[in-house]
């Protein structure tokens, strides 16, 4: 039956992945963004936050963790874009190199929870009977936990710091990517040319690695993306919790926990812009995931 | 309970100028009996053994379920020489052949929680493990009883203290409100516990803990005085944010922290609630510390050290943190404003307190640089999850380092972690820590910056002789002149010549409290008075 349908709907899919080649890039992109207008105004906001944050040392107007304590809780001026927090340290240059500590965490958790759920779920599907069900039942508890539940676990065990906030992030991303590529890898797994590289004598690495895991490429990247959002408003939850990145690092979350709350009737700024750039950069990103999987997702293009 | 002034024995402690300003309204209602107290407290007890610990997190949730032998007198807390019997009978008398014998009639009618009765083997059994603690029991304070040669009960139910020679300082050491009375026949099984146990013959007794949210308390019925407590109960409350504690006052959730909030805090207080709301405020015998790793380099390095307390600024900081922060007063060793503490001209002659940081923060990199201190790497720093003032001081300190080329990482833990760093694992290179003593007496609260194996609250691991023979000649000296000088030198090796540690900033006490809560009178210390046995609600 599985042989039948992907007889039936490949062929329709390869016209229209060839026909999209055919299509110069600047065509392509045009396209792109008439068809996912949303999608183009997130990933201009994504690009925009890449470019802060690898710029961040040159458009910074102070150090961000310099103290100015003649204007602590000093409301935005010419001097304070944006303010200053408790200390004198100025906000703008604090949200500027935020989007550094965000995006490096984000990006660093994103990645290597996709990475290693991709290569898990493809293995766990290709080996399939006992070692399938077993790793499947492990998934199952590490997907029982919320993810914040999961990640506090994590750092109440590692303890906090950049490092262990990124392992704490990525730990929970594993499971949920390893249980979406494997359902990919096991229709991949029916596929001849599985039987055909096993025939040649290829080794289980090599047919995982080389074989299974490029042609999973679609739901990794759709996860990626969706990991991304959700990375970021961990590491945000993290620090506002007190358990990520610690003072004086510039941290959006961390900016929420300091003295945002103490001081939010008389310096609201020290709340509202490290809050706002953790809204945009969360929308923006969940944006461009939905848009990557729109892309990405057969079923969805189809439609 | 009838108080005395002891005035001879505590003659180095008179005439100190403790500032207290307390500004409750006059009580003359008659107390009214029943309700439930509800406090917040923000951080949870580390353990509940009083001997150990050294934290308000025990203090606050856990004194009111214990008594004392003496204490500083409720009516009357800011005073540093007014006490008064706890678990005695009658007044704290005076001191016999020369001042080297204190003897004590204990009460009668005392049982404990668990039923049995009080006896002066109690009281014997627990000051034993305070003052000659077995290997592997922590004593945080035992250094405050050098003085004392042995304590005995001749009969059942009296105590006698034999000194080894007369001290001033004994009296206030022996009303520290963490010297909770044991159960000798519990210590005798195991010395641990008390750390994970309470048993104790305080006003109330322990009805439950729900970890992470509330130690609750009832009314000890059988509590050996007659009409106390007037509250059926209390409920601590652990709320680690400042915000949510001063919310939970706000919102009438709480009716007070016996802490301390900071200025800005106090501001939102009283203009919200306006006459619902009662202030009290007071200098306090607290302070905050740099421990210094000794063991780890380059701390080992005395340059390395100096050069960590020349890098502050504390005259500036104490004109701005002041704003943010339950800290203030720039201060040596001994709490500021007492007689043995050193004045403004004193102090500018320490490094770290010149009157000039520019020239001070160009000897601190001279010295950084002499030393061979690696500006490269990053060192660790450890701090304590506590908003006020150790999140906003620790903070404040990296800064003031990061001026002399000094990277710290700081390491934020719960108080738990956070001892257990200073205590055990021993992993970080400089530490906050803090100094905060309840009956102020500087002979005895100095103890802190002792040898490791003379201090039982020194983490910075090192040994220093010549400081804690200036120590043993203060305390035996009955000239406040003389001791006044010694003191001056112990100052001058811990934070200078030697840079054992160093002073931050002492600290400001301000307790905006509902003004239905009756009964409770600040002190310069956030231990003292929290036995709530007196304390009333007028609702």
């Amino acid at each position: 039956m599985k042989a039948e349908a992907i007889a039936v709907s490949v062929p329709a899919d390869i016209e229209a992945e060839l026909a999209a080649a055919r299509l110069p890039f600047f065509k392509a992109f045009g396209k792109w963004v008439r068809n996912q207008p949303l999608g183009a105004v997130s990933a201009v906001g994504v690009i925009f936050m890449i470019l802060v944050a690898v710029l961040a040392p040159l458009i910074a107007p102070h150090d961000p963790v310099e103290a100015h304590y003649e204007a602590m809780a000093a409301a935005p001026s010419i001097e304070y874009w944006l303010g200053t927090d408790q200390f004198g340290r100025d906000l703008l240059s604090r949200v500027i190199w935020g989007a550094r500590t965000a995006l490096f965490i984000g990006f660093t958790s994103a990645i290597l929870g996709a990475t290693i759920g991709l290569v898990l779920g493809v293995t766990s599907a290709y080996f399939g009977g006992w070692f399938d069900l077993l790793f499947q039942r492990v998934m199952d508890v590490f997907l029982a936990f919320p993810l914040i539940i999961m990640a506090l676990a994590v750092v109440a065990i590692f303890g906090t710091g950049p490092e262990n906030v990124i392992i704490a992030i990525t730990i929970p991303f594993v499971p949920r990517c390893a249980r979406v590529v494997r359902s990919n890898a096991l229709a991949i797994r029916e596929i001849p040319y599985i039987d055909a590289a096993r025939a040649l004598g290829y080794g289980h690495l090599r047919i995982i690695l080389r074989h299974m895991a490029p042609n999973c490429m679609a739901p990794y990247l759709i996860m990626l993306t969706t990991f991304l959002g959700q990375a970021i408003l961990l590491e945000a939850s993290l620090s506002y919790l007190g358990l990520g990145v610690q003072e004086p690092v510039a941290a959006w979350g961390l900016m929420l926990q300091g003295g945002a709350e103490e001081y939010a009737e008389s310096a609201p700024w020290i709340a509202i812009f490290p809050g706002l750039a953790i809204t945009l950069a969360v929308f923006a990103f969940n944006l461009f995931g939905d848009s990557v999987r729109d892309t990405l997702d057969p079923k969805l293009r189809a439609r | 309970m009838r108080s005395i002034r002891l005035k001879a024995v505590c003659a180095v402690l008179a005439g100190i100028a403790v500032g207290v300003s307390a500004a409750g309204p006059a009580e003359a209602a008659t107390p009214k009996q029943g309700g439930n107290l509800q406090f917040v407290v923000p951080a949870e007890p580390p353990s509940y053994d009083g001997h150990r610990e050294t934290t308000f997190a025990m203090i606050h949730p856990i004194r009111p379920f214990y008594s004392l032998l003496i204490r500083v007198n409720p009516e009357n807390p800011s005073s540093t020489t007014d006490f008064v019997c706890d678990l005695c009978e009658g007044k704290v008398e005076a001191p016999t052949d020369g001042g080297k014998v204190y003897t004590f009639k204990i009460r009668k009618n005392v049982k404990f929680h668990s039923g049995d009765n009080l006896t002066a083997h109690d009281v014997v059994a627990t000051y034993q493990k305070i003052i000659f603690p077995p290997k592997g029991i922590v004593s945080a304070r035992k250094a405050y009883y050098t003085m004392v040669e042995s304590v005995t009960a001749p009969d059942d139910y009296t105590v006698v203290f034999k000194l080894k020679y007369p001290s001033g300082a004994f009296i206030p050491a022996l009303a520290v409100p963490f010297n909770f009375i044991y159960q000798k026949s519990v210590l005798d099984k195991d010395m641990h516990w008390y750390e994970k146990n309470i048993n104790g013959t305080g006003a109330f007794r322990f009805k439950e803990r729900e970890a992470g949210a509330v130690i609750r308390g009832v009314r000890n019925t059988d509590f050996f005085v007659k009409g106390r407590p007037y509250l059926d109960s209390f409920d601590a409350i652990f709320a680690k944010k400042e915000s949510l504690r001063v919310q939970a006052i706000r919102g009438n959730r709480a009716a007070i922290e016996f802490r301390g909030f900071p200025p800005k805090s106090r501001d939102d207080l009283v203009k919200a609630l306006g006459n619902d709301v009662t202030v009290q405020t007071s200098d306090w015998n607290c302070v905050l510390i740099t421990t210094v790793n000794h063991k780890r380099k380059p701390f080992d390095d005395v340059r390395a050290r100096r050069a960590l307390t020349l890098a502050v600024d504390r005259w500036g900081g104490s004109k701005y943190l002041s704003k943010i922060a339950i800290v203030k007063t720039v201060g040596g060793i001994a709490f500021p404003g007492h007689e043995l503490a050193a004045t403004k001209q004193e102090l500018e002659q320490l490094a770290g307190y010149w009157p000039d940081i520019k020239k001070s923060r160009a000897e601190a990199k001279r010295l950084l640089k002499e030393a061979g201190v690696d500006l490269s790497k990053t060192y660790y720093f450890n701090n304590r999850a506590v908003d006020q003032p150790y999140k906003i001081v620790g903070t404040w300190l990296i800064d003031q380092w990061r001026q002399v080329g000094l990277k710290f990482e700081q390491h934020v833990e719960q108080t738990g972690p956070f001892y257990d760093q200073l205590r055990n694992k021993k992993e970080y290179d400089v530490s906050i820590d803090f100094n905060c003593q309840s009956v102020v007496n500087p002979i005895v609260d100095v103890s802190k910056y002792l040898s490791d194996d003379r201090s039982g609250s020194q983490y910075g691991q090192y040994k220093d002789r010549e400081v804690d023979a200036l120590f043993d000649k203060m305390n035996q000296s009955g000239d406040p002149k003389e001791q006044r000088v010694l003191m001056r030198e112990m100052e001058k090796l811990t934070l200078d010549t030697h840079a054992n540690a160093f002073i931050t900033l002492w600290w400001n006490r301000i307790i905006p409290h509902r003004s239905y809560v009756k009964g409770w009178k600040i002190s310069p210390s956030h231990y003292l008075n929290q036995s709530l046995d007196n304390v009333w609600l007028d609702k």
